[in-house]
């Protein structure tokens, strides 16, 4: 499997860590949690367990550990193992620093 | 299989030398042709097969050296320990297993096919005893009967005890072909990397077409081809391309290759992986052709190629036909046939019959006629010669016997004759000492279907062809149905023009040689229905009625059927048998062959040794070694080093005279009890967390609070997973305003740094901080004891002000030592005691330590290892990994005060959760024995006195123990439900593993200076 | 037709042509009390034990291929009861229960072979936590031994002791664990329960399902709509892709796992063998290949087959605990899809949708269990409460924080 990192280019999957499903969000405490801690609760609990997990192309989070440490957000099939577009997230150092050079 | 001319073969053999049979003993090459055959005639070679010593030339494999000698009988088959041949001369080979080697490279089921003979090469025949001829085994021959598919299922049941003890040995001694060594691989294997546009996989006529298209066109170019030289099928079968001999062209296209600097020809190299992204695996066989690498030399190497595209030519493997008796030796298919005539000149037999379904099968007449040998009859359900035999001069005085060969009967060594039946039912019997079968040819559809691809059916070949391949591979020539050797060169040309193309390779491809387009034409005969059996897997021994018999019990499907039967299960994964096995399902079932289907191909194409696909990670190597800055210091002082993940942690420092590691460990911990010692920690995780929301990125990934904590300071922190379990520990400084350096355990230092980015970068990408591993970059020594101050004063600018005032308890900051260096020193404590932290650049690591030495030498200062600062640890209650296993809570750990309820971190609202927080939780208590001589061991549980242990008692267990040398008991942590609630409470220590059942008492955690007196003295 | 030596000998002489079909092939009937998706050994033992222990004997088992062809003829065959957890540890152990008396219970060799489990030792703190599981195991009755490195050495002598990047220190041991022949397993079930009235409907891809007034009602196939009283989903591996179907949302990934085995050849390993210093087990089927495999792939997969990455990190940990097998050829890989579960741990439950029952989440632990699941999931379905050594594979026990989590690894299930 080979992965194109925005900043390192194509390289072999073993440089990176697979985390999963990049869709679901994690919940704004301080919102959920104004009336109490029961929907604070659910909304956690379908953040940290609940998946999609789906048959076909999703959005997924690999990390470049053996290269650039950057959290990168690829479009993956998982029948087909083919990749789509790998984007950086949002936060990637070299997105911030290209940010700021713009 | 790439097409014919019917022009002669590439090596224009010789009548059979009709005075090496009459050789007195032993008998040498007495089938070896005069002349011709791609053999070196100069370089004989001596080897041994069961024992038997014989000769053969360089340019043989084992088993054309084998043919040469006359030798028919090599191998027994798996089940009934039938007598078994020669059947092919490629790597499908499904009957020609040996052993070879001895000792540490004994290698069993090696294919007789593909073994290149070398000097002294000895073979044994394997899953025989007492011998190949005598097996005392084919006595199963006889039980054939009721040792149908899937006997064992109904049997064997009665009496349930003699399963393990009497049924099963003896399967498992009777079942498995060679033996395994027994001792380490003495080899070495490579691994490789290769990068390349468009790869070919196969080097017959169609692949070395594609590699010339794509080469010339200026693509890189890499070619596999598993045999020891390109060739294909010319070698065997030869031909005219572009008018001139298939030997000449050959010569030309190889050096034109070669001469282009973009195409890289590897031979010995077998593809037999397709995986993900354009990722192929090959073996390489680098040494196999030798008895022994030489000195630095691997034996194989693993090669991962990276290709845009690739253009498989595998070719086509010819399939038998299944007859009673078609698996004695001496029966063969009529292509290797020709293979040993022409390619080794080697004749199979004297007198030859045929059996083929098709026009590609009758090459085989001419081969064995112009080598001198006779042809006792063509037996072909058609009835008589293509067209384009037909005029083939020595064809008139060939017998042509229509129908089919339903029996073959067998001498000493092999077939001595064969049963013709005829379409009226007459049978006659024909003398012959070799039998050459075609039963058609089956694309190689393997690495195209890798991918799950299903092939799709050709009935003008009546066989399987590449249905939807793997993205970026193409199929071309024989493995793609193409069976002329004109067609097999123009396909290959295009595929390698086209897959140049797509890699953006347009220069001249130059035009496709050119040959002449033979008919292929087939009449599909699958079986001869005869008495006797006949079988469709020669290793396995799955006969046709085992196939009817599944269908008959309901295991119609494909995949049912492989695995009642185990019908291409064998070493050659079905090669050989798996489409004739369908289509006898088929017509058991009244489908057609397609509507059968196939089974899933999966990889490797040929079967790949464990030790190449390991390469060199293994023993010592097996994974890297981390070594502290101070290693080689601490190996210079004989410290015994423990693996800690990768790294290799001095575990104590064992003195003269001390009799075990308890006696050193107490010392060394009573010394920075009394005194001074240190210890190298370099191994904990280190983050430079930089940037002005460096605090607001701490507060949200640690439970407590690090916006707060002044510059100088240095904060114990713990972090939660988002599933509110403790995720890591460690201690946090503020070096600066906008600086933080973060520590993490030892074990946890490559996940902490993940997670902190994965904060960063995904979570709260708004947040202005930056952070910096810098474990490997800062060496850190923990220096503990009374005399800390004392030591750290030798080595550090007197400048410096260390007292309580001037450097308090949490203090952090850097300092100058003496020399100029700027450390980073830390008044954190571990071990209890008045301690420091320093930190200072890797390279310095090992000098510091020297220096310390020297520097507390006055004080006795003593090196500690890992077990000493456990045993402080221990006695402190400091958690550790073994506290912190992922299902423990901060409260768990007795530090649930530290969350704060001011803030969202991560892991807050999921700790809140109803069983997390449930009062009866195993919490960590203090345990010591109440017998004080008496040890304690990690992984004891803990009941209640009194009691019987059993699921509903077990309140918890034990999880880290010391002999602690202040308290001088064992002493430990435990995870005990309700634990906080029952200091004081004797309970039992139940360890029914090791035998051991005491009394303890549990008690406050923090055994060692409660008060915290000492580390802020 | 009972199997036994008797019938096998009497079927000889008539040229093995008496046999039938070891299980039907009926047409789907319209209703049943009970419709299992998922003809794997677990679908098919909880119709078995449907019928044969609770008496409900108008059953179909619905498949949408061949029966067996998801992981109960992937894996790679080790039964053992060896867990350490509330919850896990006795489950696992009915099931060690049952495949000690299943080849009498199904007249059907399923090759239960007890040759023992060990599993190595290369550090103090494996050793601990082996000791905490071990004496979790003998304090509920089953079988261990913690065995230091001489016993190991004396045991499997042919390991790597002299030339180890990680030294073997010991092991723990179950002597009663060991291996089964898959397949036969799956139809042995099968074979049982069709005799027993079930019908094994093969061919048969559940597409929907139907509803009356919420309440599921039966299910949408490719061979018709079948209603059904209760259905019940068993279906690892594509649990999320029906529970979709569904409506619904369940705690669990899909990863690939690859499994991989050798060229036979004469017995050389006993028992069953885990290299605690990398990703390698081992065993060595009756055949003589050697069955080994390691850990997931670790990426979201439905593709049943995985990358060269894990095939080089098992063959390496073969080599680093076994380098003897160095020669030996690597002859087959394949994969399968693991119902991955947020603790590693599996469910058994009722749905939040009434009429609808779930068994999954077995991550790589399923074909061990196949019995326990079986019977568990058959009380369930047929009482309607779970079965007593099944009771904390609630699916509710993650909102709870009431986590199952022998590794330790949290909601990340690629690590379990």
């Amino acid at each position: 499997m080979r992965i194109a990192c925005p900043f390192c280019g194509e390289r072999e999957s073993g440089e990176f860590t697979y985390l999963g499903d990049a869709s679901p969000k994690r919940p704004n405490f301080a919102v959920d949690s104004v009336a109490g801690p029961e929907p604070a609760e659910d909304a956690f609990y379908d953040y940290v367990y609940l998946r999609d997990n789906v048959a076909g192309v999703m959005r997924e989070y690999w990390y470049h550990g053996g290269g650039c440490r950057s959290w990168l957000i690829a479009e993956r099939n998982t029948v087909t193992h083919e990749f789509g577009s790998v984007t950086a997230a949002p936060g990637a150092g070299a997105t911030k620093l290209a940010q700021a050079g713009e | 299989m790439s097409g014919y001319s019917g022009s002669e073969p590439l090596s224009r053999t010789a009548a059979l030398d009709a005075n090496a049979s009459g050789r007195a003993a032993p008998v040498s090459q007495s089938h070896r042709l005069r002349s011709g055959g791609l053999i070196d005639r100069q370089s004989p070679l001596q080897f041994s097969f069961d024992g038997k010593t014989m000769t053969g030339y360089a340019g043989d494999t084992l088993a054309s050296a084998l043919v040469a000698n006359g030798v028919k009988l090599v191998a027994r088959s798996f089940k009934y320990h039938r007598p078994r041949g020669i059947m092919t001369a490629g790597s499908e080979e499904p009957s020609a297993l040996v052993e070879m080697r001895t000792g540490a490279r004994r290698e069993p089921n090696t294919r007789a096919t593909t073994a290149e003979l070398y000097d002294r090469l000895m073979a044994n025949s394997q899953n025989r005893w007492p011998s190949l001829r005598r097996d005392f085994m084919s006595i199963n021959s006889l039980l054939a009967p009721i040792f149908v598919a899937g006997f064992y299922y109904k049997t064997f049941m009665w009496p349930a005890k003699f399963w393990e003890t009497v049924y099963e040995p003896m399967i498992r001694r009777a079942a498995g072909l060679g033996k395994s060594a027994e001792l380490p691989d003495p080899d070495h294997y490579d691994k490789a990397w290769a990068h390349c546009d468009v790869l070919v996989v196969g080097g017959g006529s169609a692949g070395l077409s594609a590699a010339l298209a794509a080469g010339r066109a200026g693509a890189r170019v890499i070619l596999c081809e598993e045999d020891s030289r390109v060739g294909g099928r010319l070698l065997s079968d030869g031909g005219d391309i572009d008018g001139m001999h298939a030997a000449d062209w050959l010569r030309r296209a190889t050096d034109e290759l070669a001469s282009l600097p973009n195409v890289r020809v590897m031979t010995r190299t077998a593809l037999f992986g397709v995986y993900d992204g354009g990722v192929y695996a090959a073996l390489e066989r680098v040494n196999d052709h030798v008895a022994v690498p030489g000195p630095h030399q691997v034996r194989q190497r693993v090669w991962r190629i990276v290709a845009r595209r690739s253009v498989v030519t595998a070719g086509a493997i010819e399939r038998p036909i299944v007859f009673p008796g078609n698996d004695r030796p001496g029966v063969m298919m009529a292509s290797a046939v020709r293979t040993y005539v022409n390619r080794f000149a080697a004749m199979p037999g004297r007198r030859v019959a045929l059996f083929t379904n098709n026009d590609d099968g009758w090459r085989t007449v001419e081969a064995i006629q112009r080598a001198g040998g006779e042809i006792a009859a063509v037996v072909d359900p058609r009835g008589r010669a293509p067209a384009k035999y037909q005029a083939v001069a020595g064809l008139r005085d060939v017998r042509v016997l229509t129908g089919g060969v339903s029996d073959v009967k067998r001498g000493v060594d092999g077939v001595r004759s064969i049963v013709v039946t005829g379409r009226n039912g007459l049978t006659q019997q024909i003398e012959a000492d070799c039998l050459a079968v075609s039963g058609g040819w089956n694309p190689n559809v393997g690495l195209s279907c890798f991918h799950r691809g299903k092939p799709v059916w050709r009935d003008a070949i009546a066989a399987f062809v590449p249905g939807d391949a793997p993205r970026g591979m193409t199929t071309a020539g024989a493995a793609n149905g193409e069976f002329s050797l004109g067609a097999c060169l123009r396909d290959g040309h295009a595929a390698g023009v086209a897959a140049a193309a797509e890699c953006g390779a347009a220069g001249n491809a130059g035009e496709a040689a050119e040959a002449c387009d033979d008919i292929y034409a087939i009449s599909p005969l699958w079986q001869v229905k005869a008495k006797g059996k006949a079988f469709v897997d020669f290793q396995h021994d799955v006969t046709a009625s085992d196939v009817t018999l599944a269908q008959r019990e309901g295991f119609e499907s494909v995949e049912h059927l492989k695995r009642y039967t185990t019908l291409g299960m064998a070493t050659d994964q079905g090669k050989t048998s798996n489409v004739n096995g369908l289509a006898i399902m088929a017509e058991a079932t009244g489908r057609t062959i397609p509507e059968t289907g196939t089974t899933i191909y999966r990889p490797p194409y040929a079967p790949v040794a464990i030790g190449a696909l390991a390469g060199h990670h293994r023993d010592e190597n097996f994974h890297a070694w981390r070594l502290t800055p101070s290693h080689h210091w601490a190996a210079e002082l004989g410290a015994v080093f423990v693996d800690t993940g990768l790294w290799k942690r001095a575990q104590w420092y064992p003195k003269p005279g001390e009799k075990d590691w308890l006696e050193s460990v107490t010392r060394e911990v009573l010394s920075v009890r009394n005194s001074v010692g240190f210890c190298d920690v370099s191994t904990l995780g280190k983050v430079d967390v930089l940037g002005p929301d460096a605090g607001t990125f701490l507060d949200r990934v640690y439970i407590n609070t690090f916006s707060s904590l002044a510059v100088g300071k240095a904060r114990y922190g713990l972090m939660l997973r988002e599933d509110g379990i403790v995720m890591d520990d460690g201690t946090t400084s503020r070096l600066a305003e906008d600086h933080y350096f973060l520590t993490t355990t030892t074990a946890k230092a490559g996940p902490v740094m993940q997670h902190l980015e994965f904060c960063r970068q995904v979570l709260w990408p708004d947040l202005d901080v930056q952070l910096t591993s810098a474990t490997d970059q800062w060496a850190q020594f923990s220096i503990a004891g009374p005399k800390t101050r004392d030591l750290l004063q030798a080595v550090i600018e007197p400048s410096e002000d260390l007292s309580n005032e001037g450097f308090p308890f949490m203090g952090a900051r850097e300092v100058k030592l003496r020399g100029g260096i700027v450390a980073r020193l830390f008044r954190i404590s571990f071990s209890g005691e008045m301690a420091f932290e320093m930190s200072v650049p890797a390279c310095y690591g090992e000098a510091l330590a020297r220096n310390l030495m020297i520097a507390g030498k006055p004080f006795g200062v003593t090196p500690y290892g890992t077990e000493a600062l456990g045993v402080m640890r221990i006695e402190k209650g400091h958690v550790a990994g073994p506290e912190l296993n992922g299902t423990t809570t901060a409260d768990d750990l007795g530090l649930g005060k530290m969350m704060s309820k001011k803030k969202d971190f991560i892991g807050r609202v999921m700790a809140g959760r109803e069983a997390l927080t449930a009062p009866n939780r195993q919490v960590v208590v203090g345990v010591k024995p109440v017998d004080p001589v008496r040890r304690l061991r990690s992984g004891a549980h803990v009941v209640p006195k009194g009691v019987i242990p059993g699921p509903e008692t077990d309140q918890g267990y034990v999880t880290s123990v010391c002999f602690s040398p202040v308290l001088a008991q064992w002493i430990g942590l435990a995870l005990v439900e309700r634990g906080r609630g029952r200091f004081g409470e004797i309970v039992r220590i139940h360890d029914p593993l090791r035998s051991e059942d005491y009394e303890a008492e549990i008690c406050n955690p923090v055994f060692y200076d409660p008060e915290g007196v000492r580390q802020r003295g | 037709m009972k199997y036994s030596i008797f019938s096998l000998a009497k079927a000889a002489l008539s040229g093995h042509k008496g046999w039938t079909r070891a299980w039907r092939d009926p047409a789907p009937k319209n209703h049943y009390d009970v419709v299992i998706i998922g003809g794997g050994g677990h679908g098919l033992a909880t119709a078995y034990f449907l019928a044969r222990e609770y008496g409900i004997r108008n059953v179909a088992v619905l498949e949408k291929g061949w029966i067996g062809s998801g992981n109960a003829g992937r894996n790679t065959t080790i039964i053992r009861s060896n867990y350490g957890l509330p919850g896990n540890t006795g489950f696992y152990e009915l099931s060690m229960k049952l495949w000690e008396r299943m080849e009498q219970d199904l007249n059907y060799n399923a090759m239960v072979s007890q040759r023992g489990i060990i599993n190595l030792y290369h550090s103090d703190a494996q050793r601990d936590a082996f000791a905490r599981r071990g004496n979790t195991m003998r304090i509920n009755g089953i079988d261990a031994e913690l065995l230091d490195a001489a016993q190991i050495r004396k045991e499997l002598p042919f390991l790597n002791y002299d030339s180890a990047r990680f030294p073997i220190m010991g092991g723990l041991a179950q002597r009663r664990a060991g291996t089964a022949r898959h397949d036969a397993v799956v139809w042995g079930y099968a074979r049982a329960a069709d005799q027993r009235g079930v019908d094994i409907i093969q061919n048969c891809e559940v597409t929907g399902f139907t509803r009356i007034n919420g309440r599921i009602s039966g299910v949408e196939t490719t061979r018709g709509t079948i209603s059904a009283g209760k259905v019940g989903m068993a279906v690892a591996g594509n649990t999320s892709r029906v529970a979709a179907m569904a409506g619904m949302k369940l705690p669990i990934e899909s990863h690939v796992l690859q499994a991989f085995v050798s060229e036979a050849i004469k017995p050389l390993i006993p028992g069953v063998i885990t290299f605690g210093a990398g990703h390698f087990y081992i065993s060595q089927s009756d055949k003589g290949g050697l069955v080994f495999g390691g850990d997931l792939d670790g990426y979201n997969s439905y593709a049943q087959r995985g990358n060269m990455p894990v095939v080089e990190d098992v063959c390496e940990g073969g080599m680093a605990v076994m380098p003897m097998i160095g020669r030996v050829r690597m002859l087959r890989q394949w994969g399968g899809i693991m119902d991955m579960s947020m603790d590693g741990t599996p469910i058994i439950d009722k749905t939040p949708i009434d009429g609808l029952y779930l068994n999954a989440g077995w991550c790589y632990g399923g074909f061990k269990a196949t019995p326990a699941s079986g019977l568990a999931f058959a009380h369930l379905l047929a009482r309607d409460e779970p079965h007593s050594e099944a009771a904390l594979f609630r699916l509710d026990r993650f909102r709870r924080g009431a986590m199952i989590d022998e590794k330790g690894q949290g909601a990340q299930p690629n690590l379990h």
